[in-house]
């Protein structure tokens, strides 16, 4: 690993200004940064540790949002009351990833900047154009079972890990940020980018923006919603695909019909995917098993799996026919 | 906290602070690259937390940072400086094992022991959190705050962090049943 200085700010603009330093980089929890720093994949001059500065709150505010602190940890966010019972799907999304001690340890803002698993991006002695720009994507022939079949490039296949930032992104949560020309807001989706020709760069970011918080709209629909997360073993592994769904049933005389809905994917994309296509083919339309699966068929419609991962768009229109169905049991 | 850059030719970057281990403070000298888990193995001869993967994969180096369990493989020690730091060794109370350790002895729930310091660590830290009505993936999360009801189901998902290469888990889930009734 590369000797490194540490640094521990007493404000955000303190942290900000200490990211300033060539090669700095913020600390959460450090269960990305640290295994990926030995592993020679990030290679930070400076560690800014920002777990006592970036916010360890979780609060209402007046317009009724709730305001996350960038640094509250994963199993403090699945645990707020405030959380579990207005966006369930958020703290069934927390509980789904990692384990008991790494949700202890994971901060709100590096959950969301965690890098992908894509095994050669983890691997130093391979190509990669993520980690290494121009070196090109074994993953494309090789081993990309795990990997992304839509929104993909031709120089990266590569999906995001996280399963928080799906459910965040399916309630449009909000990410504050303080940088060196002050504060800004960007809306999930809006933070993660597609890897297009620049596969190095996952989100809109610029360097030294520190994330503050994430705040969560106001959205009486996600009292009632779910995450399912399908994986290999039952417990304790990244998401091969999951679902983020929230949604909002009339129950008139011609049967169940939509009236408004969520609806987000894991591990299918370079960026947690919001399923605009499917919600908009879902919105006024029959709340069935039928329409569930033509709305599916639309978002999956623009899918361009490899020949390694082709069995995830079967499996990610059949959890969103399941996902949806389950709610509008749950709703009537 | 001091932080020094100490031989330039290497560029190690070395900090001295104080560390509270199993109640007592300990003085130590690390590079900043150092992880608690090295730390308590290599300089305070702590060997109970174990490496098994150094990747936060097993959970093998599980220890209490203030009472919370974390996976010391990834926790950087000059981040430590100043928080409650049990290990397996502060465990034992007045001579006597603790009576987690006392129901894994009782229930054979473990074989090469490889595991153990970290498995009993983590059970303690989920007792904790059940008994806070932290969710679990098996618990439904929008239930609110109610207490949580440690069935095997609820065990072993809580539980998942810590591998076992022997599989002694039936021992342990009976064990960790037992402490929580
Ligand atoms: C064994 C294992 C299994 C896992 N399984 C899952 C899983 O199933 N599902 C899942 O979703 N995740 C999983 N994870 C990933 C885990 O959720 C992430 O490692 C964690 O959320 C990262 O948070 P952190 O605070 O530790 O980030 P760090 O490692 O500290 O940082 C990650 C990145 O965020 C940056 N950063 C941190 N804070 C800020 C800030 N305030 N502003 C700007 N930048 C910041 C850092 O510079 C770094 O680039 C797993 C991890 C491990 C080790
Ligand atoms: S998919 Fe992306 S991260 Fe993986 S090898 Fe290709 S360029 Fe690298
Ligand atoms: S050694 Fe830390 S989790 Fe395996
Ligand atoms: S008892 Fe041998 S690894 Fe668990």
């Amino acid at each position: 690993m590369r000797p490194f200085t540490y640094v521990r700010p007493g404000d955000a603009a303190e942290a900000v200004a200490a990211a300033a330093a060539p090669d700095a980089a913020y600390l959460g929890g450090g269960t990305n940064l640290v295994d990926l720093m030995r592993l020679g994949v990030a290679t930070p001059g400076t560690l800014v540790d920002v777990t006592r500065v970036a916010g360890d709150e979780i609060e209402e505010l007046p317009g009724g949002e709730v305001r996350v602190g960038a640094a509250v940890r994963n199993a403090d966010l699945a645990g707020h009351p405030l959380i579990r019972r207005r966006y369930p799907m958020l703290a069934q999304a927390v509980v789904a990833g990692a384990s008991g001690q790494i949700r202890n340890m994971a901060t709100v803002a590096g959950n969301l900047l965690q890098r992908t698993r894509c095994p050669y991006f983890q691997d130093v002695t391979k190509p990669c154009n993520k980690r290494n720009p121009g070196s090109g994507c074994p993953a494309r022939d090789g081993e990309h079972r795990d990997l992304a079949v839509l929104g993909h490039s031709a120089a990266c296949v590569a999906t995001h890990p996280s399963d928080m930032a799906v459910a965040m992104a399916a309630l449009g949560a909000v990410v504050h940020v303080a940088g060196a020309d002050g504060p800004r807001a960007l809306p999930l989706p809006g933070l993660h980018r597609l890897p297009g020709d620049h596969p190095e760069r996952d989100t809109l970011l610029r360097p030294g923006d520190l994330i503050t918080a994430v705040d969560l709209p106001v959205l009486p629909m996600a009292a009632r919603s779910r995450y399912r997360k399908v994986r290999d073993r039952a417990s304790f592994a990244f998401a091969v695909v999951s679902v983020a769904a929230a949604l909002e049933v009339d129950h008139g005389s011609g049967g169940p019909v939509v009236r408004d809905c969520r609806l987000a994917l894991g591990g299918v994309a370079h960026t947690p995917w919001r399923a605009e296509a499917a919600e908009t083919a879902l919105r006024g339309g029959p709340a069935t098993e039928e329409a569930f699966a033509r709305a599916a068929g639309a978002e999956l419609a623009a899918a361009r799996p490899l020949p390694g991962n082709a069995f995830k768009v079967p499996l990610a229109r059949n959890l969103i026919v399941r996902t949806l169905a389950g709610l509008v049991e749950g709703s009537s | 906290m001091n932080t020094t850059e100490d031989d330039p030719a290497a560029g190690a970057v070395t900090a001295d602070l104080r560390l509270r281990v199993n109640d007592r403070s300990r003085p130590v000298c690390v590079d900043t690259r150092e992880t608690l888990l090295d730390t308590l193995r290599e300089r305070l001869d702590l060997t109970g937390a174990k490496k098994g993967c150094d990747h936060g994969q097993c959970g093998a180096c599980t220890v209490l940072l203030d009472g919370r369990r974390v996976k010391s493989c990834l926790v950087l020690t000059v981040t430590a400086d100043d928080r409650e730091i049990t290990t397996v060794e502060g465990l034992a109370r007045d001579g006597g094992l603790h009576p987690l350790q006392e129901a894994f002895v009782a229930n054979d729930a473990l074989q090469c022991g490889y595991c153990t310091p970290g498995q009993l660590c983590s059970a303690l830290g989920m007792l904790a959190e059940a008994a806070q009505g932290w969710p679990s993936a098996v618990t439904p999360t929008d239930a609110g705050d109610g207490e949580v009801r440690l069935d095997e189901a609820e065990i072993r998902e809580r539980m998942s962090g810590n591998l076992c290469r022997c599989g002694a888990y039936r021992g342990m889930v009976e064990a960790i049943g037992e402490v929580a009734r």
